[in-house]
């Protein structure tokens, strides 16, 4: 190669660079726009009150729903979402497991194959959990239940973000 | 780098006589404003296809957001406009870009008015211009429903009662186009498919026919 820059390359740099500057200049706001979920910020979500009473947690897991009111991009259901957790005390503490499998996404359900008693069981691909949310080891899911962080006010029950693992 | 990816493909696919046949050509002097400033009449074609290509990418983006539906049509564009980066600018793009699409296809048109460039042999690429001219206004009228506001809502009204007016088949059109007795739910959903996939595939396929008579026939000479 000659170290001299040819009048043809000279030409087709300044062109292509022109080009290029032009259509990136189209392109940009277009690539922005489409990947704004991925840079947006999800909402910090906060505790919201449950129909359980601190009375009723026991040892065994209930499910407990609760709703949440959140914006899907335009859409808001008026009713909100309604959402479950697992609660029970252990030690005297209380735990909410959140009901989504570990695995690959599906739900779980306390005690609900007479094959794997007094285990959260998730009907996918045969992911087992132990009452205190740890996998079953052998079974798909790699890690426990996300537990919900709780409070309790006025004897109540409330249920806030995902503790962070 | 680049030079060996083109050639690793080239040596496989062979596309080189492909671009050459499409790129590869002198452009004569009365057409070209390096030597003659006001041939730059001739690029209006040429500006025309760059418009409808900004018009298609700025449409599929808008499309990722946009829902062809009476309850959340209007709310998807209030997000999309209001709430994303960008979006301003891409919904912008194809909001200004549907105007001047039209202004460019008519001074185009003009310049082959004027040049008589219509003549044989190349009536017949006259008449798929003409074809491409309403394409594009159905483009225009079927996308300007999609937001769904006011103005698109009563816009659509008087379009729909202006095609009612054509003697005999008039209320059939007006009932097609409605997909039903009022303009709403059916309205919207149709003029989506229209304006995203039926408009744009018979828009590509006549500018393919427009250029291959163009490439055919060659560009008229001067005056
Ligand atoms: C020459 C081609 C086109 C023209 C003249 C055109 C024209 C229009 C017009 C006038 C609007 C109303 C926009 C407003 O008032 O803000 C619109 C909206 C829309 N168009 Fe197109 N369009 C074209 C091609 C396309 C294509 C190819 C697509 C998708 C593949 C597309 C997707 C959309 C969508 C999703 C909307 C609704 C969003 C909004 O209103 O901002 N358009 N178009
Ligand atoms: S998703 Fe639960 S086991 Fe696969």
């Amino acid at each position: 190669m000659s170290k001299k820059l040819s009048r043809r390359q000279f030409l087709t740099y300044t062109f292509g660079g022109t080009a290029g500057f032009l259509a990136s200049g189209m392109l940009f706001p277009m690539v922005r726009f489409a990947i704004d979920p991925v840079l947006k910020k999800g909402a910090g979500s906060e505790y919201v009150e449950t129909t359980m009473t601190e009375a009723e947690i026991t040892d065994s897991p209930k499910a407990v729903k609760f709703t949440i009111h959140r914006k899907d991009g335009w859409y808001q259901p008026p009713q909100g979402e309604e959402q479950t957790a697992w609660v029970f005390k252990q030690n005297g503490k209380v735990v909410a497991l959140s009901p989504v499998c570990k695995h690959l996404g599906c739900t779980v359900n306390w005690n609900s194959n007479p094959q794997f008693k007094d285990e959260f069981f998730c009907p996918c691909h045969f992911g087992r959990y132990y009452k205190d949310g740890r996998n079953v080891p052998g079974t798909p899911p790699a890690k426990p239940l996300d537990k919900y962080k709780t409070k309790i006010e006025n004897g109540r029950l409330l249920i806030g973000p995902l503790e962070k693992a | 780098m680049l030079r060996a990816i083109y050639d690793w493909v080239d040596e496989r696919l062979d596309i080189t006589p492909l671009w050459r046949d499409v790129a590869d050509h002198e452009v004569p002097e009365h057409v070209n404003p390096a030597h003659h400033f006001s041939a730059f009449i001739y690029c209006f074609g040429g500006l025309t296809f760059f418009v409808v290509v900004i018009q298609i990418l700025s449409g599929m983006f808008l499309a990722m957001y946009y829902v062809p539906d009476i309850v959340n049509a209007h709310p998807s564009v209030n997000y999309l406009q209001n709430e994303l980066a960008m979006g301003a600018i891409v919904r912008g793009m194809h909001h200004w870009g549907a105007s001047v699409a039209i202004v460019m296809l008519f001074l185009h048109t003009l310049r082959v008015f004027f040049t008589g460039s219509y003549k044989h042999p190349r009536e017949f690429n006259w008449v798929v211009g003409m074809l491409i001219f309403f394409v594009m206004l159905g483009l225009g009228f079927t996308g300007y429903l999609l937001p769904w506001d006011n103005k698109a809502y009563f816009a659509t009204k008087v379009g729909v009662e202006i095609a009612a007016s054509v003697p005999v088949i008039g209320p059939y059109i007006a009932t097609f186009l409605q997909g039903g007795d009022i303009v709403g739910a059916q309205t919207l959903a149709r003029f989506f498919a229209l304006h995203v996939f039926f408009l744009p595939a018979a828009l590509l396929g006549l500018l393919g026919a427009h250029f291959i008579l163009i490439r055919r026939q060659g560009i008229s000479g001067p005056l």
